[in-house]
């Protein structure tokens, strides 16, 4: 066993601290509320910030930063360890990372896609120059993804994509819809439906923002009139996309952030020691002592569910049950911290971003809000908690 | 990074898991709790012919010079099967600190007989105040010519009854600092002065109070140096706290095993109690506390292993593998219904070894205040 990192992987680190450091701009932690563990507040999504992300992303990209994870006869470097401190280090400093086209879609190509869509897809993916967002989600079909009716229908060389998408994140600022639809309806469910790419500069595409309760415009509902997307935009096999997306899940489940929650633990750390509250700094009250160093405790927890995540993949393995736990754990630890910063701010704990007084610039405010979000997106602890149970520890279903 | 045993270590764990379940039953873990010594010699016998007790020892004096890492394995096996006897006073509290302390004699002298299984050895640290840190050191060492006379009260002393050797904590100096001027003796048990009274414990080992009525050690039975004893039981606390963590680990393990296959056995309203989502979900839980449990205890165990500083390590496996172990039993018992509430059923022996576990060596509460001054609160 070994819990350290190689004097390389060191290296490595520091080499991306040191460029990481000389982007961030001079007041991005007074303007960025990204919390941990969070849905809803990732600077990414924030149309304030989409140039910034863009050109920053491009720059990871030149690196090959982006596509780390990847074969190296895709220009990766066949180590998920190494775009795994990469993303480390971006969300330390609440960077962007590229999202979900390096994260989910790139790696599901690799894995599934035909050489036409590696080729075609790949190195713009790794370029930061193709931008994705997830469209499984329905109205009628959140956890239960069986139930999606949004259809795409053969015609020719094309798809013709009718339906309706919702807590669509991003699609307002990236271009490319990975979208899970009914390609044979009559089959049973999970043999009905496809994995494919919809370019939303096509015509027919409505996109209605939804404002979430943290104030932010980061996800919508899409709606699809009779779109049409070339038949070689799909990914992996016809109607088996219900199997390409368990697999893209697996590295969205990796998609975590792990710097953030190591960041705020900081921040909190320091305002406790420099916080006066009854003549002594809040660090040596009890009850701040215990709670911060539970919640440090949890983080380590975190992290270890994270590497070993990271180096399963890197084994050739399937981090199915360790994944979960991962998405189960830092989203619960989100929301859990969240509460922690509302008790340590006491009554500052209220104060919204912008308004006088307010510590972080409302971060913790915001942050107690947009943690609601971590348990539910991406697959419910509730959910995670089932597949556990049953693909985990062998219970069957009922 | 790798998260995964060696194959020698594999080999060690599946080794552990077969042996002790066949020589140590239930049955004998219950019988165990009714005799007079709560010992078995047979099994102390056998335990040793595997080399368990020298497992590392470094090979000079008899043992196998395995790392620290691969004894915390061993202690996973026997909380997974509980193991009683002396087997972690022994080494853990008496092989460890002699051989992190001990002069170039006292390792010639003492360490051969603990790897070969002849002796038994304990500690004496806590007083009645029932606590883990230096303030907590009171009983006197006072010097008498060639020799110190120990008195005060030890309390939950770990099968001092059959102890050849108790290593004890004492007070040689006062001072405005609570870390200096303590020293470690070792004691031989039957020295004059020393009285032994048995506690009754939730658990059924054998914990004592220790009486120390000017009880004489000779000066050359201080194990490190005089005032500065503190480093020598810190380290002794870390490294015990590990391995209790590691205990604790398989036994919460060894629930979750058991109720997972109860769950798919037992039915209720025509259906396996395991298709219930209640029931899904506390064993979803019980495995992520296995998980959290699992990393800190086996991180904390590697920094030990490779020599770098782990105090903080082990104040975190030790908090959350406590707190894990006592949510797992709890959660175990929802699962079992009436049945696991019966003495005849085996859950209560691991759910009264969750509250022991995490109670020695510092409890939750104690390793979290641990943790909040190693962030620099």
């Amino acid at each position: 066993m070994n819990f350290d990192f190689t004097d390389e992987e060191k290296k490595f680190r520091e080499k991306v601290e040191e460029f990481v450091k000389s982007q961030v701009p001079p007041d991005w932690d007074d303007k960025v509320v990204y919390w941990p563990g969070g849905y809803g507040t990732n600077p990414e999504m924030e149309i304030e910030f989409h140039n910034f992300c863009h050109d920053f992303v491009k720059k990871l990209g030149q690196k090959g930063w982006m596509s780390l994870g990847w074969p190296e006869k895709y220009g990766g470097q066949n180590s998920w360890l190494k775009q795994a401190i990469v993303n480390d280090v971006l969300s330390y400093y609440r960077m962007p990372s590229g999202g979900i086209a390096a994260c989910i879609s790139g790696p599901s190509i690799v894995v599934v896609g035909s050489e036409e869509m590696k080729q075609e897809w790949l190195p713009k993916i790794a370029l930061g120059e193709a931008g994705f967002w997830l469209a499984y989600s329905e109205p009628n079909a959140g956890s239960d993804l069986g139930s999606i009716k949004t259809t795409a229908v053969e015609d020719g060389d094309d798809f013709i994509v009718n339906g309706q998408k919702i807590w669509s994140s991003g699609a307002h600022v990236t271009r490319y819809g990975w979208m899970l639809a009914k390609t044979d309806p009559k089959a049973r469910k999970h043999q009905s439906a496809s994995l494919i790419i919809v370019d939303c500069d096509s015509p027919g595409i409505t996109i209605r923002p939804i404002i979430n309760i943290a104030g932010k415009h980061s996800f919508n509902e899409v709606y699809f009139d009779d779109v049409r997307v070339p038949k070689k935009n799909l990914v992996g096999e016809l109607h088996k996309g219900f199997y390409n997306v368990m697999l893209a899940l697996q590295f969205e489940r990796l998609a975590v952030g792990s710097g953030l929650f190591r960041r705020v633990l900081d921040e909190l750390v320091h305002y406790a020691r420099t916080t006066v509250s009854h003549g002594q700094p809040l660090a040596k009250n009890p009850e701040v002592r215990r709670k911060l160093a539970a919640i440090a405790i949890e983080v380590e927890v975190f992290l270890g569910y994270y590497w070993r995540s990271v180096w399963m993949l890197d084994q050739g393995q399937v981090p199915e049950l360790e994944a979960s736990g991962l998405k189960l754990c830092f989203t619960e630890l989100g929301r859990t911290m969240a509460g922690l910063a509302i008790d340590i701010l006491g009554m500052y704990g209220q104060l919204d971003q912008d308004s006088k007084r307010a510590p972080f610039n409302g971060r913790v405010c915001l942050g107690y809000l947009d943690s609601i979000s971590g348990p539910i997106g991406a697959g419910t602890s509730e959910v995670q908690r089932n597949i556990i149970a049953t693909r985990g520890l062998g219970l069957s279903r009922g | 990074m790798d998260f995964e045993f060696s194959e020698e270590q594999k080999i060690l764990k599946k080794m552990a898991r077969d042996f002790l379940k066949k020589e140590c039953p239930k049955e004998l873990v219950r019988q165990l709790e009714e005799t007079e010594t709560g010992h078995s010699p047979e099994l102390w016998r056998k335990m040793a012919e595997l080399g368990w007790m020298g497992l590392i020892v470094p090979e000079e004096y008899g043992g196998s010079e395995f790392s620290f890492i691969d004894l915390i394995i061993l202690f996973e096996e026997m909380g997974y099967n509980i193991c009683p006897g002396p087997f972690f006073s022994t080494v853990v509290l008496g092989a460890l600190p002699i051989m992190a302390a001990g002069s170039a004699d006292q390792k010639a002298a003492y360490l051969p007989g603990i790897a070969g299984g002849e002796a038994i050895w304990t500690l004496a640290l806590t007083e009645p105040d029932g606590r883990y840190d230096a303030s907590g050191i009171s009983l006197r060492a006072v010097p008498e010519g060639d020799e110190y006379l120990l008195s005060g009260t030890k309390l939950f002393v770990p099968d001092a009854h059959l102890a050849q050797y108790i290593i004890c904590a004492a007070r040689t100096t006062d001072g405005p600092e609570p870390k200096e001027g303590l020293t470690v003796f070792i004691i031989d048990a039957q020295a004059p002065g020393l009285s032994l009274t048995p506690l009754k414990t939730l658990v059924r080992d054998r914990q004592f109070e220790l009486l120390f009525d000017r009880v004489r050690v000779a000066k050359a039975s201080v194990l490190g140096e005089v005032d500065r004893g503190w480093p020598v039981i810190k380290d002794i606390l870390d490294k015990a706290a590990v391995a209790k963590c590691a205990e604790m680990l398989g036994g919460s393990q060894a629930v979750l095993d058991m109720a997972v296959q109860y769950s798919k056995e037992r039915t209720q309203f025509d259906r396996p109690i395991g298709s219930f989502q209640a029931i899904q979900h506390h064993l979803a839980n019980m495995w992520m506390g296995i998980f959290a449990a699992g990393h800190l205890t086996y991180k904390a165990a590697w920094k030990i292993s490779q020599g770098l500083p782990a105090g903080q390590d082990a104040a975190m496996a030790k908090a959350k593998a406590g707190e894990a172990y006592r949510q797992i039993t709890i959660l175990g018992h929802q699962i079992f219904g009436g049945i696991g509430f019966t003495m005849e059923h085996d859950m209560h022996l691991y759910h009264r070894r969750s509250a022991a576990g995490d109670l020695v060596f510092g409890h939750s509460g104690f390793q979290l205040e641990q943790t909040a001054q190693g962030l620099g609160l």
